[in-house]
């Protein structure tokens, strides 16, 4: 008797530390997983700041007055200190970063030294421009360099608390570098405020306003349904599905989708009016067999046939088998950079795969333009002498304090990058000065 | 006069005689496919214009098939030296006069990116002075295995090697956003796929969540497949076209920033937002 009951405590205690075990274990596991992300984070924070810093550097060579240059320079110290920070939270002996925290604090000093000097009476001289050139050389370097090894932290799920472990091994301390690692990881993103994502002009506007200008009656769900099914191309209203939008949005709209055939299909239609905002179809495009040019056609035709008129193509650019256009209204001759629309095409056979208006109706009216107070050529001495100005136009563009203003825009080139210059037409003052994006060179994945 | 005349003869003779080592080189001539190529476009075309604009001098950048800006002012300039219209489009007038005017080594050029060697393709220069060696120790590897069965530049094309990348977004965010996107919404329909992607998108503008996509990933708490270890899933092309349309200005929630799956939601404050939709499983709110 005795010893069956001591069996059964046996049994119930080896079963008990079983499970606590087991909980160890899993708790062990969430712990692992939450300190990686941590290390993760820090990483893919570095390694963006850097594609920043590298982009806000190239853009510091093309700008001209000290109101755009000031806070530039002080936008570069602030992304080294956060640079700086990443990689005070990275376990870091096995990858070269020397260089990296080198080169940060270097180009800490130069911006924080030049963005507290007034550059009106005291503007850069041609050594600090030369010193700024090979500052965006070296970081343009090191941003390979980074995206490389971030490359293969992505391909091969390389984990930093392998790395941790590793030096965890030798060192018993080393659970409180978690921890605080955990810590400060959470301070460096407070209290600082990015520039710009700097999403280059795709969702131009930056200021989300309210969708004031959409025009129309109120259409009901049969109304809605009928047009879904027409912008769909599909056969039967009974394969459509269709909802009403919540409390939270911000303009009502029905949404619209469908599963058929191997296509899938989204919608977002405006109650007022019945203007479709977004649309996406989802089907397997093969090899293309129409040119960009073609699907540029097919674009303009779709835009046309949703009764939008004077939609000029202002960027166009080919994903694999897929062209996505960017279009601007334009008043005139001038270009509505709020005004945008995005309609993506399949470049096997042209059919549309989507269309997003949400800029546009957020904003698009007959705008009364100002003539402008300065010509070409005024507004031409105020960009940077270096630039090489190619095409000018006139172009209404909001500012940072989220105003529509009319510019004179300039594409210019400056070495081997092309900027896009925004000068006030009424007074001179140097709008907005960007990178535009080049295409990035494909990872050798055989490594 | 007659001087003259006999000037231009001289002139031309050796014209002639300058064209005969290339021309009978036995090389056929390779030329564009009839499409219009523009800013923004990839391919074997894209290839042979920065080729063909290198040869002329027109063109200094890597000849990598995507016709970014430096292509564009190449060809513009090109245009310009030539008397055509100046649109910084290659149509078949443009494509006419530059066929006529440059060469275009096709199996040199296309060897060369399969290779992954850096190259040039000026004219007047020795093809083996424009090779830089030494510079591919990885890629030789490659070759050895994929690259006998087509030598020669009469195989499979070479592709272009580099890509379009939506501005401010380098291809490691991309992948970054595909991983958490397939790791919350892999059994989800592609519009809430891009629907994720566009709330990541929506937390980095907003100013209540960091300000980087890793940032906003990798939030404590924030998405249950980052606490999980689900992320480090390796994505499906589905999730990286999702990611690609929600970065190019597409977005299925109406600028949502949360999202919660009404059947495992563990926390009731979640169901205090203002809703604004169901996609698939999800419910977005602001």
């Amino acid at each position: 008797m005795i010893r069956w009951i001591l069996v059964a405590v046996l049994a119930v205690a080896v079963g008990a530390t079983g499970i606590w075990g087991y909980q160890e274990h899993q708790e062990k596991n969430a712990i692992l997983v939450q300190a990686e992300n941590t290390y993760q984070r820090s990483f893919h924070d570095l390694s963006y700041h850097m594609d920043l810093l590298h982009d806000q550097i190239g853009t510091t060579l093309a700008m001209n007055t000290k109101e755009r240059l000031s806070p530039q320079l002080a936008d570069i110290w602030r992304l080294t200190s956060e640079a700086h920070n990443d990689v005070g939270q990275l376990p870091l002996a096995l990858l070269p970063f020397n260089k990296t925290e080198e080169f940060l604090s270097d180009i800490g000093d130069f911006s924080y030294n030049t963005a507290i000097r007034d550059l009106e009476k005291d503007p850069l001289t041609d050594g600090e421009v030369n010193n700024l050139e090979s500052l965006y050389e070296t970081s343009g370097e090191i941003r390979d360099e980074l995206r490389k090894v971030q490359h293969l932290v992505l391909e091969n799920n390389l984990r930093w608390m392998d790395v941790q472990l590793a030096l965890a091994t030798n060192d018993k301390q080393a659970d409180n570098t978690i921890i605080d690692g955990f810590e400060t990881v959470e301070k460096t993103v407070e209290g600082y405020s990015e520039g710009n994502l700097g999403i280059s002009m795709t969702g131009t506007s930056n200021k989300k306003h309210e969708y004031q200008f959409l025009t129309g009656e109120n259409i009901n769900e049969k109304q809605a349904l009928k047009k879904a099914q027409k912008l769909f191309e599909v056969e039967n209203v009974s394969d459509i599905k269709i909802t009403k939008s919540g409390d939270g949005a911000k303009v009502a709209t029905y949404s619209a989708s469908f599963h058929k055939d191997g296509r899938d299909g989204y919608m977002d239609m405006s109650v007022k009016g019945g203007h479709p905002l977004s649309l996406i179809i989802n089907r397997e495009v093969k090899d293309s067999g129409i040119s960009l040019n073609e699907g540029m056609q097919k674009a303009e035709d779709y835009l046309k046939s949703l009764e939008m008129e004077d939609m000029e193509l202002f960027q166009s650019s080919q994903y694999n088998n897929v062209g996505v256009y960017n279009f601007l209204y334009t008043q005139g001759d001038v270009r509505m950079y709020p005004d945008s629309v995005q309609v993506k095409v399949a470049l096997d056979n042209g059919d549309i795969l989507g269309f997003t208006s949400r800029d546009y109706y957020m904003n698009h009216q007959e705008r009364d333009l100002p003539e402008p107070e300065l010509t070409v050529e005024e507004a031409k001495d105020k960009v940077n002498q270096n630039v090489k100005i190619q095409e000018n136009r006139l172009a209404v563009m909001e500012n940072d304090s989220g105003e529509e203003v009319l510019t004179h825009e300039f594409l210019g080139v400056l070495g081997n990058d092309t900027y896009r210059i925004f000068i006030n037409a009424l007074n001179g003052a140097e709008e907005k000065v960007e990178k535009l994006q080049d295409a990035e060179a494909k990872f050798d994945d055989a490594v | 006069m007659r001087f003259k005349r006999t000037v231009i003869l001289l002139f031309f003779a050796v014209l002639l005689m300058a064209g005969m080592p290339a021309a009978d080189g036995l090389r056929p001539v390779e030329a564009f496919s009839p499409q219009v190529i523009q800013h923004g476009a990839s391919g074997e075309d894209v290839i042979e214009l920065q080729a063909r604009l290198q040869y002329l001098g027109f063109y200094n950048g890597k000849i990598d098939g995507v016709f970014g800006w430096g292509t564009y002012w190449a060809l513009r300039n090109f245009q310009y030296e030539f008397g055509l219209d100046i649109d910084g489009m290659a149509g078949s007038k443009t494509k006419q006069k530059l066929e006529k005017a440059s060469e275009y080594d096709k199996g040199f050029v296309q060897e060369q990116i399969r290779k992954g060697k850096k190259f040039t393709h000026y004219g007047g220069t020795p093809k083996e002075q424009q090779v830089k060696q030494g510079d591919n120790q990885q890629a030789g590897n490659k070759e050895n295995q994929g690259g006998e069965n087509q030598q020669e530049g009469g195989g499979t094309p070479a592709e272009p090697t580099a890509v379009n990348v939506p501005g401010g977004f380098s291809q490691n965010d991309i992948r970054l956003m595909a991983n958490a996107v397939h790791g919350e919404a892999r059994g989800e329909p592609y519009e809430g796929k891009v629907a994720v992607a566009a709330v990541i998108l929506n937390r980095v503008e907003s100013p209540t969540f960091p300000n980087t996509v890793s940032g906003v990933i990798f939030e404590p708490r924030a998405f249950t497949a980052v606490a999980d270890g689900q992320i480090w899933l390796t994505p499906n092309e589905s999730a990286e076209q999702a990611v690609l349309d929600a970065i190019n200005g597409w977005d299925p929630t109406g600028e949502a920033t949360y999202y919660f799956n009404p059947n495992t939601a563990t926390s009731d404050w979640i169901w205090s937002r203002p809703q604004i939709k169901q996609i698939g499983k999800h419910i977005f709110c602001m």
